[in-house]
């Protein structure tokens, strides 16, 4: 009997949740916006969130396979998150070239060459995102409208472009046409990309999340409340030059890559200051670039540069320790 | 308000099978191995050989430092040899096997049940009838317990905190003693405040067990200076640290002894020793031991002679299930894996948990996501994926100054951890060379 033992150090049991059980909770949580988005923009959604999935799982599964010559990981869930969100992160009416294009910066790139789950440094989807916004940037900002949408037209610039825009020609913000209403935000009836359009339902993937102990409530809130409380001081000062603060937090992409992309846990740091921290820089980049850099949108690029920084908020900012000291 | 720790725990499942099972007297083996190192600190010296007669309660290895102490024979009968075996530990270790001869006490020893509650002795007295009962810890850690009671200079001691928590799952020998020998375990407790000389003791009880709790509060309003604190369920809450933190809100300081913060933690288990010591004679040669498992006919909770075979223990709970995969002398989270049925119950043997195939395995380990989670649940404050990093690479200077040597080896991290990693495995790697380093350069 002795040598059919297992005989292994403590402790014995396990709390038997996993990696890809989480990984699925995210994808769960993804769901309702991707619905939305479905919805929303119909069968040219189905077919960008298919052609995302399809080649981020066969970029991963290629890649391990033929070129590090590991055993491939894609059922562990991640590829499935990174494939979702970068159809969240795109037009819905983009090329499908272009999507494979993403999913190879994003898995090739941005994920394994890093050397696969829990090594990379940036958050994969969006650095296939920032790859193709530079690369394609006419395709990726034409936004088709939405089928509630009661104009012609076959494709419309989103708020923040349109604010960025009249800005920049010295039209005060009061003036500005066709601004979507505030409660349009929210509820995601306006344009942008596949899976940023509703707040709402954003929200609600957070709260699952956070209740499923996935991620925890300091990177969203800390980002979103950097946002609203610079937006609005600004506001304040002048609100002819500066939107609302309100419009800057149910618009673009802030609440997609508050609640799904910044909190990536592999990306972010692991405690809760550092978490705070973080996403305090993140708040602060993406407003500074909404109102005065380049781009209409800074949440990407904000994200990005902060994930560099979570190594360093690693290592510098340690956990209450027991006993003091 | 249920009190807990401040800082991190898990609450795995608790799995008390065999909570509502009375303690029963375990049959006399027919031999017994009695290793003299069964506690923290030098081995005790044998003072019998081949062929002596010995009695119930006779000392048989004599305590060789401070930091030791004395081994009883915990039957009657002739030592068959004094040699080496192996214990849970699964290395050799000395001991004295003994063939069982009818059951003769030695005469001192008050076999009754009778309780004796009237204290005739003073501090110095019980604590060194303590150290003679050869009393150790009996949470687990076996620390000899007269060292406990002795302060270093300068330091005072202000409360005893009782040891009722048995955070670990399955486990339920406290709790048995607890409801069964409840005003043997508060005498046990007056004993241990007088050789301390403290006028307040908390008796810390997890919410899991409501019987014992109701039962120790109603009981110990008759005996002064005890009190109740009902904990709410969180482990390791036993862990001496956890549970002056969760009674007391101090921190004991890293790398400092639970009396820096004025305080000294022993166990149910051992106050009911020390009362058997002082107000029967008696010195410690039994203690409860629970036999437990999903696949176990009848879990249950054994008096139980030291040096009795496991294997006796698992045969009168019903033998080992068809498919047991591993057998473990403790708890789930903190108890060692043995390898054979042979090895004896010794002071520190708390239970005896048989898992099944099913359960004995660990999943496969994958990729660190950096999900926190190891550093949400340590105790401790530590960062664990870092510690294992820093263990698994050999950076120990590092890992020192991440306080490597805090960790209390609670198993947390590993329990909680969904890429199924082995952080506590080279966490420990790496205290043990951490350990070693800082001995080398303290001399």
């Amino acid at each position: 009997m002795s040598n059919l033992l297992t005989v292994s150090p403590s402790p014995h049991v396990h709390s038997s949740d996993s990696t890809q059980k989480i990984m699925y909770r995210v994808v769960y949580a993804m769901i309702p916006a991707m619905a939305w988005g479905i919805f929303m923009f119909g069968f040219d959604a189905i077919r960008v969130g298919l052609i995302a999935i399809i080649s981020c799982l066969a970029f991963e599964y290629l890649i391990q396979k033929y070129l590090m010559k590991v055993k491939p990981t894609v059922t562990d869930g991640s590829a499935l998150i990174t494939g979702i969100l970068l159809a969240f992160n795109v037009p819905s009416n983009i090329p499908w070239w272009i999507i494979v294009i993403g999913a190879m910066a994003a898995m090739g790139i941005g994920k394994l060459s890093f050397g696969g789950l829990g090594a990379n440094i940036f958050n994969p989807a969006l650095v296939g995102r920032v790859f193709l916004l530079i690369s394609f940037p006419v395709q990726m900002t034409s936004w088709p409208v939405n089928r509630l949408a009661e104009v012609d037209t076959v494709t419309s610039a989103t708020p923040l472009g349109l604010i960025k825009e009249g800005i920049s020609n010295g039209i005060p913000v009061s003036q500005i046409q066709g601004l979507p209403q505030i409660s349009d935000m929210f509820l995601g009836i306006g344009g942008g990309s596949l899976g940023e359009i509703s707040a709402l339902l954003l929200i609600l993937g957070g709260l699952y999340m956070i209740w499923k102990k996935v991620i925890t409530w300091q990177i969203p809130v800390s980002i979103l409340l950097t946002v609203l409380v610079v937006s609005g001081a600004f506001w304040m000062v002048n609100p002819e030059i500066y939107v609302n603060p309100v419009i800057h937090l149910f618009t673009g992409g802030l609440m997609l890559g508050a609640i799904f992309m910044a909190t990536d846990m592999v990306t972010s740091p692991m405690s809760p200051k550092g978490q705070i921290i973080y996403g305090i820089g993140i708040g602060l980049i993406t407003i500074s670039i909404r109102m005065f850099g380049a781009y209409p949108e800074g949440i990407s690029f904000a994200i990005l540069i902060m994930n560099a920084a979570t190594p360093l908020l690693n290592m510098y900012i340690k956990p209450k320790r027991f006993g003091g000291k | 308000m249920l009190k807990t720790f401040k800082i991190g725990g898990v609450h795995p499942p608790e799995n008390k099978l065999s909570k509502d099972k009375k303690i029963e007297v375990l049959p006399l083996p027919k031999t017994v191995f009695i290793p003299v190192a069964q506690h923290i600190g030098a081995p005790a010296t044998p003072v019998v050989k081949r062929g002596d007669e010995v009695k119930v309660g006779q000392v048989i290895a004599q305590s060789s430092s401070f930091v030791s102490t004395n081994i009883h024979s915990s039957v009657s009968g002739k030592v068959k040899k004094v040699d080496f075996a192996a214990d849970s530990s699964g290395y050799p270790k000395q001991g004295i096997f003994i063939d069982v001869e009818g059951d003769e006490w030695v005469e001192q020893i008050d076999r009754s049940n009778d309780l004796v509650k009237e204290i005739s002795i003073d501090g110095p007295e019980i604590i060194k009838k303590i150290q003679e009962a050869g009393i150790v810890g009996l949470g687990g850690a076996t620390f000899p317990t007269h060292v406990k009671l002795v302060p270093p200079k300068g330091m005072k001691a202000e409360v005893l905190l009782i040891n009722g928590v048995e955070c670990e799952p399955y486990l339920t020998s406290d709790h048995r003693l607890m409801l069964e020998k409840t005003e043997e375990i508060l005498v046990g407790i007056q004993l241990l405040m007088k050789a301390m000389n403290v006028d307040k003791a908390v008796i810390g009880i997890e919410n899991n067990k409501p019987d014992a709790i109701k039962l120790l509060i109603q009981k110990c309003k008759s005996y002064n200076g005890i009190r109740v604190q009902a904990l709410k369920v969180q482990y390791p809450q036993g862990g001496e640290k956890q549970l002056i933190n969760a009674v007391t809100g101090k921190e004991v300081p890293s790398g400092g002894l639970p009396i820096a913060v004025g305080a000294v933690v022993s166990n149910v288990g051992t106050a009911f020793a020390v009362y058997e010591a002082i107000q029967k004679n008696k010195p410690l040669i039994e203690r409860v031991v629970t036999i437990t498992g999903k696949g176990v006919e009848k879990p249950s909770n054994f008096m139980v002679r030291i040096g009795t075979a496991t294997s006796e223990l698992v045969e009168a709970a019903g033998g080992v299930p068809e498919n047991t995969g591993k057998i473990i002398s403790g708890g789930p989270m903190m108890g060692r894996a043995i390898r054979t049925l042979d090895v004896p119950v010794t002071k520190g043997t708390s239970g005896i948990l048989l898992m099944k195939n099913e359960e004995a395995n660990r999943g496969e380990c994958i990729s660190c996501i950096r999900c926190s989670r190891c550093t949400a649940v340590c105790p401790m404050g530590l960062e664990p994926y870092l510690l294992m990093t820093l263990g698994e690479k050999q950076i120990f200077d590092r890992a020192e100054n991440e306080r490597i040597m805090d960790c209390i080896e609670c198993g947390s991290c590993s329990y909680t951890c969904p890429s199924n990693r082995p952080l506590l495995d080279y966490i420990r790697f790496g205290k043990g060379k951490v350990g070693a380093i800082m001995r080398s350069r303290k001399k």
